[in-house]
């Protein structure tokens, strides 16, 4: 006879119950004091590392920042083509990153879900996707600098557009993933066209999704370095022309910071201070976009 | 059990000889039925019995899903459904549906019923705001609607989404309307509005309705079937199916001594 085939009276029943109830609520302790002993371990870097950021950058903010140039050691100067260099470089890379993503996490999830073009490009995207960008970088430097004999924004643009396609591919397909496949059928069964569905019916219910894929990607690229180090490279002066060199702050932040000069260090932290400020107001844009779906 | 079940009426669309799979499984086995014109046909059965799937074959909703197949006839204005060359989405113009749950689509309540008006019509707005007033009169939503047409679909009640599915759905001018369990996720008021509605639509349109609720096939409908495992067991008018029924299986479904 086992144990749960014993009869057991009430009352022993309920000192039973009394006592693993006892030792869950221990259990129960214990783990919520090591997770939260592992929140405040993460959280103490993550303020420490803002609070820096902070003291050091909030200093460098002025006018010139944005107005003059990036400056030789020890002169007076900005950062302005800079934050041009990114914001183009970031803008374009989007761009074209952007529609090239959506329209494979479209076939991903609606044209081929179980095929083996499905499965293989799957795996190619999640390689992709863990790939070190310093990698993509020399990739881009053999492909696109070392045939065309120069470094040039565009090849910069080509380095971070490859970061987000296998961003922007991943979380459109599992957000179009997620759409129910009532709504599917709801738009077959009208006589949609199977383009049209997907267009006006399941990206427009993964929108917001999608759109937030696309903002960390943005997020992601702003801060790069290791791409745009063989590719981009870095230009002093103000470059409106993509085939040439062209600054960025990643990279700028990467030689001004390494530097014995202490104005370069000074700008170098304000640059870190627009960078991490950028990424945070893009990571909360695309919180509340998803929180509003 | 494949007896060839006559209707006095029409018939809209003739059922010959149905055979469906999901992959192997043999979901439905040889039905022959006649769903007449302009009535409201239930089929009832217990869960799993292949009523959701037989209302699936009539505008070949199962397609989507390269395992399932169907055999036989479904012969709807002398063509055969499951072997017409023309576009399916064609068919679905005629065959329109609404499902278990109501599924807004992501955009205004306007927009939601013009949308399929637009695949198959060029209207100008003001012959489409009057199309879509007439859809949702239809419905019997327009009083509820009128003042919110640009509002988000997804902004509307449950039983109010599910009318304007219906809506949508007769928009298009369809000749056979299909309901598949349409009121299983409302609550009794909406339910009682969705149920007048079906007895009001089959005076246009041939409407099929799948329900697990044996009192809703009795109020609104003109003609039953009974099905179990894939077998069409009975079929009739609805109000001899319920007081006197030919076959025992059907009796014993009907009075709650089984399933």
């Amino acid at each position: 006879m086992t144990t749960s085939e014993r009869l057991i009276s009430a009352a022993d029943l309920a000192v039973e119950r009394q006592a693993r109830f006892a030792a869950r609520n221990r259990v129960n302790r214990i783990a919520l004091a090591m997770s939260l002993a592992a929140m405040a371990f993460g959280v103490f870097w993550l303020v420490w590392i803002l609070w820096e950021t902070l003291r050091l950058g909030l200093g460098g903010l002025s006018v010139a920042l944005f107005t003059q140039m990036t400056p030789p050691p020890n002169d007076e100067g900005g950062l302005a083509n800079a934050i041009f260099g990114s914001v183009v470089m970031v803008a374009l890379a989007t761009f074209v990153g952007t529609p090239i993503g959506i329209m494979a996490g479209v076939y991903l999830a609606e044209y081929d879900r179980r095929g083996w073009l499905a499965s293989v490009t799957r795996l190619v995207n999640d390689i992709l996707l863990s790939a070190p960008s310093i990698v993509i970088g020399l990739f881009v430097y053999t492909v696109v600098v070392a045939r065309f004999r120069s470094y040039s924004g565009y090849a910069g643009i080509v380095a971070l557009a490859l970061i987000v396609i296998p961003v922007v591919i991943r979380t459109t397909e599992n957000m179009l993933l997620l759409v129910p496949a009532g709504l599917r059928e709801a738009a077959y069964a009208l006589g949609t066209p199977k383009w049209k569905v997907i267009s006006l019916v399941t990206l427009r219910a993964a929108r917001a999704g999608v759109i937030t894929g696309v903002l960390l990607a943005v997020a992601r690229i702003a801060g790069e370095t290791a791409p745009l180090l063989f590719t981009a490279l870095n230009n002093q002066f103000w470059n409106g022309d993509l085939a040439k060199p062209m600054a960025s702050l990643p990279v700028t932040i990467f030689k001004f910071a390494m530097s014995p000069y202490e104005n370069w260090q000074k700008l170098a932290w304000a640059g870190v201070f627009l960078i991490t400020a950028a990424v945070l107001v893009l990571n909360i844009l695309a919180r509340v976009l998803a929180r509003r779906n | 059990m494949a007896s060839l079940a006559h209707a006095p009426s029409r018939s809209k669309i003739a059922v010959r000889n149905l055979n469906f799979y999901y992959g192997k499984f043999h979901a439905l086995k040889g039905i022959n039925l006649e769903i007449p014109e302009n009535k409201v046909t239930a089929f009832i059965g217990p869960s799993g019995c292949g009523k959701s799937t037989l209302l699936r074959t009539f505008n070949r909703m199962f397609e989507l899903y390269p395992e399932q197949r169907a055999e036989g006839e479904i012969i709807l204005d002398e063509e055969n459904l499951l072997t017409s060359r023309q576009d399916v989405a064609l068919i679905r113009a005629k065959v329109g549906m609404v499902f278990q749950k109501p599924t807004p689509f992501p955009m205004s309540i306007y927009d939601n019923i013009a949308f399929g008006v637009k695949l198959f019509e060029r209207l100008n707005a003001t012959d489409m705001d009057e199309r879509v007033e007439w859809a949702l009169r239809k419905a019997a939503l327009w009083p509820e609607v009128k003042d919110k047409l640009h509002q988000s679909g997804a902004s509307l009640s449950g039983g109010q989404q599910q009318r304007l599915c219906i809506a949508r759905g007769i928009a298009i001018k369809p000749e056979v309307l299909l309901l598949d369990e349409p009121c299983s996720a409302l609550d009794p008021i909406s339910t009682a509005k969705v149920e007048e509605l079906i007895a009001e639509l089959k005076n246009d349109y041939t409407v099929v309705i799948v329900t697990h609720n044996m009192q809703q096939a009795a109020r609104c409908s003109d003609y039953t079937a009974y099905m179990y495992l894939g077998d069409l067991v009975e079929f009739g008018e609805t109000e001899q199916m319920f007081f006197k029924p030919q076959r025992k299986e059907t009796e014993d479904y009907i009075t709650g001594r089984f399933g």
